[in-house]
């Protein structure tokens, strides 16, 4: 038998909100937090709009020992840490150190703190480089920085794969849990809105040109044309299901079931690797497709990984077999913030009953897919399928479960 | 020419600007023969800190020199004698 894992604790950063009460209000309000970039001015670039996290004041929030070590997608993990953990009512001083690890995922680093440095460097000199930066980059510095706030010491790390590496995060914690440990703070929090991580992205050629915040990022849409960034993401308290119940926890849901795989290479003329990941995904949670109640686009907004993905869907589910949802459509691609994002909205539609909407799309033809559109749609969701596709062919897919 | 004086206020603005302040400690007291390690800061802090003063007042600071000066006093000291010997 092996031990359940599952998630008692939310901590969000999003575009379109704040906090998970927020981000949740607006995502079923269809609140798009995708816009012109204000954090630099975006003129000079072929891509102007991305998704911010609103209102962030590191500096009410943390303490000013942290603030000159640390990188924005930092300070916002750390925050994002301590709500999850308050939400999951987890006092870390109260548990053993070595019981406690953290797993969170990372697609660029601290891109904006690195920025600062290489311009120190450049422009004045290698002294006027800040001692901090030899970590604030760094792809596991949000896991070491959650760690030392946190007194956790048990076993820890950083999955680097992209977009699809938050879900493969979460993976991992669910094997540390199944090896022995009681709790594992996991989830991902990206951010690199900055000129350097911005030029970063343009280089992958799949952003969005589009000035106009509606029609920018239109997966499944006739009209797709790359998508926009994001930041922000989720952190996420795992937890084994014997030491929640233990302590009587408040449970979200089971991260049930996992699946990865890597596409073969171009031109070798095999399938995508994505339908298998699904597959193995459903077969580890034990599922059959008819009990899946909603699943969580990666949505490219590329026709070509468009395409991959809906005839991944439609092979597992069947045409219009499954109610198919993208909320990322109102933040932008949030790279390793997606999947830990995408995961705590598919908990919240367990708990509410309501799947996220997708805005702004109109399904092209040819898709034979269920797409939720605009509104929140009605539905008792047990179970859900979470997907996320890495820049270079990675494949991810996470099955949550009600508890019980 | 004169010699430029490293003052506790000096330094109290410098670990302020490189490294922030733990929360519950009052940089404003009585710090000056409280280890570095206690007030919060640990070897990377002071590294930033060292580095900092050096830019500011010009001078190098020997890597051993500042590894022994371990509280405020001892690292004011070692700062204003080697402005002496910067200016002598």
């Amino acid at each position: 038998m092996t031990a359940s894992v599952v998630v008692t604790g939310l901590g969000v950063a999003a575009p379109n909100g704040l906090g998970t009460e927020d981000f949740w209000a607006a995502t079923l309000t269809g609140k798009n937090g995708i816009g012109r970039i204000t954090r630099f001015d975006p003129s000079s670039y072929p891509a102007k709009l991305a998704g911010e996290v609103p209102g962030f004041v590191a500096e009410d929030l943390l303490p000013s020992r942290l603030l000159p070590q640390t990188d924005r997608m930092t300070r916002i993990a750390l925050v994002a840490t301590d709500w999850a953990l308050a939400d999951a009512g987890v006092n870390p001083e109260e548990l053993a150190e070595f019981d406690m690890g953290v797993v969170t995922a990372s697609s660029s680093g601290g891109f904006e703190f690195g920025q600062g440095e290489l311009e120190k460097l450049w422009s004045r000199g290698g002294q006027y480089v800040s001692a901090y930066q030899s970590f604030a980059w760094f792809y596991a510095v949000n896991s070491g920085q959650i760690s030392i706030r946190n007194g956790m010491k048990g076993p820890s790390g950083v999955v680097v794969s992209d977009q699809a590496g938050g879900l493969d995060a979460v993976a991992q914690a669910r094997r540390q849990i199944r090896k022995g440990t009681d709790l594992i703070v996991s989830g991902s929090i990206d951010a690199s809105i900055c000129p350097w991580g911005w030029v970063a992205q343009l280089a992958s050629d799949r952003l969005s040109t589009s000035e106009e915040p509606s029609s920018a990022f239109l997966p499944f849409d006739a009209d797709a044309s790359g998508h926009v960034p994001g930041e922000g993401g989720a952190i996420l308290i795992l937890e084994s299901g014997d030491s929640a119940r233990a302590r009587g926890a408040r449970v979200y849901g089971e991260v049930s079931g996992y699946g990865a795989t890597f596409d073969p290479g171009p031109g070798s003329g095999r399938e995508p690797g994505l339908r298998k990941a699904v597959e193995l995904a459903l077969a580890d949670a034990n599922v059959e497709p008819g009990d899946v109640d909603a699943v969580f686009a990666d949505a490219a907004a590329i026709p070509e990984l468009d395409r991959v993905e809906a005839e991944a869907i439609t092979a597992v589910f069947g045409p219009h077999g499954v109610p198919v949802t993208a909320p990322k459509t109102m933040t932008g691609r949030l790279y390793s913030g997606a999947g830990p994002l995408d995961l705590a909205a598919a908990l919240l539609s367990i708990k509410d009953g309501r799947i996220p909407p997708t805005v702004n799309v109109e399904l092209a033809a040819g898709y034979p897919l269920d797409l939720v559109g605009p509104r929140p749609r009605s539905a008792a969701v047990r179970t859900a399928l979470v997907l996320a596709r890495g820049h270079g062919g990675f494949n991810s897919a996470v099955v949550v479960r009600a508890a019980g | 020419m004169t010699t430029r004086e490293f003052t506790a206020d000096n330094l109290r603005r410098i670990l302020l600007e490189g490294a922030g302040a733990d929360e519950g400690v009052d940089l404003d007291g009585d710090i000056l023969d409280v280890r570095f390690e206690a007030l919060g800061y640990e070897s990377l802090a002071l590294l930033e800190t060292g580095s900092r003063i050096e830019r500011e007042y010009g001078i190098t600071l020997d890597e051993d020199a500042l590894a022994v000066a371990n509280t405020p006093r001892a690292l004011i000291a070692t700062v204003n004698s080697q402005l002496r010997m910067a200016t002598a």
